[in-house]
């Protein structure tokens, strides 16, 4: 591999990781904060990419279609923590595992009836629509840069806001410890619903804003949702910090394993994963 | 006066054993469906049933003079329920002939039960070579193709175009293999040589780290292997890096088959090889089109036209045996020596009961895979390690 190669397939894994940690990190804080095991976040990148599909088609414009879009995605995060998920925080966990894997079933069900099982296409914003060219014959979409960039945008949101704001302060005290925060006067259920809502708006954008290069069809969310867990237990349970880590590692090992060692590229991020689980029980970084 | 007892009694038994037969006979022949009803091929399952029942219906609901019964299972194309779901429909509903599936994977466990329990089996999709090769049975049939054949029609086309040096890139799974296989072979039987194959894990789809080493590589063609949703994004992806039009792009008909809108201009241009085309120029092809679509409000595909064969396939055993399926020797040896006149084309079943059929080269044009040629005439899978018997 020469050094332009090298460049680009850094480029490549990086964008990977950028956007599994925008999937990681919704379900690591639905975990860490309100401690529970969220099966179906894999559906909600499903739901952001037939949204962008819709949207885009109404609105005619993918820029439109992100911004309804993530609305639609947080309300229908509200609506869905204070129909179910809010009654199975105190439960143990393989309650919730049974309602999350049910909920897939109950989300795919309902796009077949929605949407229908065909494959389907979204645009590239005319303006993102260019490639710049690297070498003689390989060029670097411009909309891949976008891809990369809003997640960035959003990491460095999320980072800002749990760290920054009054609002992500009472988050890290509802996280450390439920009954203390109450006791102060915190709304817990409210900061709960929040972080939901958050959890299942970075997802949707997550898919909406992947929509244009990975097409929309059935069963996209449970593809990368295993990927997904691999990158929250590697980055340790309830961490953002680790998931960002852990995201672009995967990302790194997966795109260097394919191009360098094909024939186990498929195993090499579970075995990343067992090494770090040897060295590190918990995960990179603990919370 | 007890021998003119013992005669009545034995004429009566003999006729009360004819009219056993008779209902036998009259009873519905009972057909078991193992087909995807959910998940990414439900859609796929859907058109092979209907194209299936069409060809019923064209024969007035009725095989060999019986009327029919259906029993369905979904598959769920989950290769670990396989076996349970297969034995549902030979064990409890005791199904004459199975039609199923579209899942290699379930495929061979379905061949795997349909061979201990000698139940006919009609594989309307699936094309794992091992079905019609290690696995094969005489009352195993395949209706559709084997990966190997559209894989060589592929290297025939590119060694034919001059090409030395290819890529392949598919899903590191059987049907993406043994298509791979099929390709390699005829394209360096051609004189061109596969410099390297690329893969990944089924249903991974992120390509971009494989089409930079594609770029880096600079071979003069690539042929791949996908399907379904994963075939719309390959291609977008392909010519997103900037290597449309730049490195030709070669695959197996499934590449382009049912994700043309999803994929629109990116995939203009694209040559696959496969045993159907919706635009095949004959009076069979148009008259069947027609009639799919008055009858379901829907354009057939390549599926229906395979699940409208598994049709023509089985009516023909029945009616030679006037619809005693038990007869089995007369019934296999009918459905091995029939030609099918398909919407397809005409096809014969090879020695391991694959079709022999013609392979067509297509090329894309305005979300069209238009016919423009035929890539390989009457090509047979050698189904090899098959062993009847």
């Amino acid at each position: 591999m020469d050094f332009p190669t090298f460049l680009i397939q850094l480029l490549n894994s990086v964008q990977y990781g950028l956007l599994l940690f925008m999937l990681a990190a919704g379900l690591t804080l639905i975990f860490g904060i309100m401690g529970v095991v969220n099966l179906a976040h894999g559906s909600f990148y499903m739901l952001g990419a037939y949204l962008a599909y819709s949207l885009s088609g109404l609105l005619g414009s993918l820029t439109l279609a992100l911004m309804v879009g993530t609305l639609l995605a947080v309300a229908f995060g509200l609506a869905l923590e204070w129909l179910l998920f809010r009654h199975f925080y105190q439960r143990d966990h393989l309650d919730q595992v049974l309602l999350t894997f049910g909920l897939i079933y109950v989300f795919e069900e309902l796009r077949s009836m929605l949407w229908g099982d065909d494959v389907h296409g979204v645009a590239i914003p005319a303006l993102l629509g260019d490639a710049i060219p690297l070498t003689d014959n390989l060029s670097y979409p411009v909309y891949r840069l976008f891809m990369s960039a809003v997640c960035v945008a959003l990491a460095l949101g999320l980072y800002l806001l749990i760290s920054k704001t009054r609002l992500g302060m009472k988050i890290r005290a509802g996280a450390a410890n439920r009954e203390m925060a109450e006791a102060l006067g915190i709304n817990i259920k409210l900061i709960h619903a929040i972080v939901f809502a958050i959890g299942v708006g970075l997802a949707a954008v997550a898919g909406m804003i992947a929509a244009p290069v990975s097409s929309v069809y059935p069963n996209m969310g449970s593809q990368v949702l295993i990927m997904c867990f691999v990158v929250v237990v590697i980055g340790g349970i309830g961490s953002v910090r680790g998931a960002l880590v852990a995201a672009l590692l995967v990302g790194l090992v997966d795109t260097f394993g394919k191009v360098l060692l094909p024939a186990v590229s498929g195993m090499l991020v579970y075995m990343l994963m067992a090494a770090v689980l040897l060295w590190k029980p918990e995960g990179l970084f603990k919370q | 006066m007890r021998t003119r007892f013992a005669f009545t009694a034995l004429a009566g038994a003999l006729a009360l054993a004819a009219t056993a037969t008779q209902a036998q006979n009259q009873a519905p022949l009972k057909v078991g469906f193992m087909l995807p009803a959910t998940g990414t091929f439900a859609a796929l399952g859907d058109m092979i049933e209907k194209g299936f029942k069409l060809h019923v219906e064209e024969q007035g609901g009725k095989l060999g003079g019986r009327t029919l019964q259906f029993f369905k299972v979904d598959d769920e194309s989950d290769p670990s329920k396989a076996t349970d779901n297969v034995n549902k429909l030979i064990k409890r509903d005791q199904v004459d002939v199975i039609v199923g599936t579209v899942h290699s994977g379930v495929a061979l466990a379905m061949a795997r039960a349909a061979k201990d329990s000698k139940t006919l089996l009609i594989v309307p999709n699936a094309g794992a070579d091992a079905i019609t090769g290690p696995q094969c049975a005489p009352n195993i049939f395949r209706s559709s193709f084997s990966n190997w054949q559209p894989g060589y029609a592929t290297g025939v086309i590119a060694a034919q175009k001059g090409y030395k040096r290819a890529m392949t890139i598919t899903w590191n799974y059987a049907a993406g293999a043994e298509t791979v296989k099929g390709f390699t072979e005829a394209f360096e039987k051609g004189g061109g040589k596969v410099m390297k194959d690329l893969n990944l894990p089924f249903p991974n789809v992120e390509f971009q780290a494989l089409l930079t080493e594609i770029a880096a590589l600079k071979p003069d063609a690539v042929a791949c292997f996908f399907a379904g949703g994963g075939a719309a994004k390959f291609i977008t992806d392909y010519a997103a890096a900037g290597l449309k039009g730049k490195i030709p792009l070669y695959g197996s008909g499934f590449l382009t088959e049912g994700m043309l809108d999803a994929a629109g201009p990116a995939a203009d241009g694209i040559m696959t090889t496969l045993h159907y085309g919706d635009s095949i120029e004959t009076p069979r092809n148009k008259a069947f089109r027609l009639a799919y679509a008055k009858t379901f409000k829907l354009q057939p595909d390549v599926y229906a036209v395979q699940g409208y064969d598994t049709g023509l396939l089985l009516v023909h055993g029945a009616n030679a045996v006037k619809g005693d399926l038990n007869n089995k020797p007369a019934l296999y040896k009918a459905m091995e020596t029939v030609t099918i006149d398909s919407p397809r084309g005409k096809w014969a079943m090879s020695k391991s009961h694959n079709p022999v059929q013609d392979m067509y080269l297509r090329v894309v044009e305005k979300k069209e895979n238009k016919v423009i040629g035929v890539a390989a005439k009457a090509l047979a899978d050698s189904g090899a390690g098959c062993k009847m018997g």
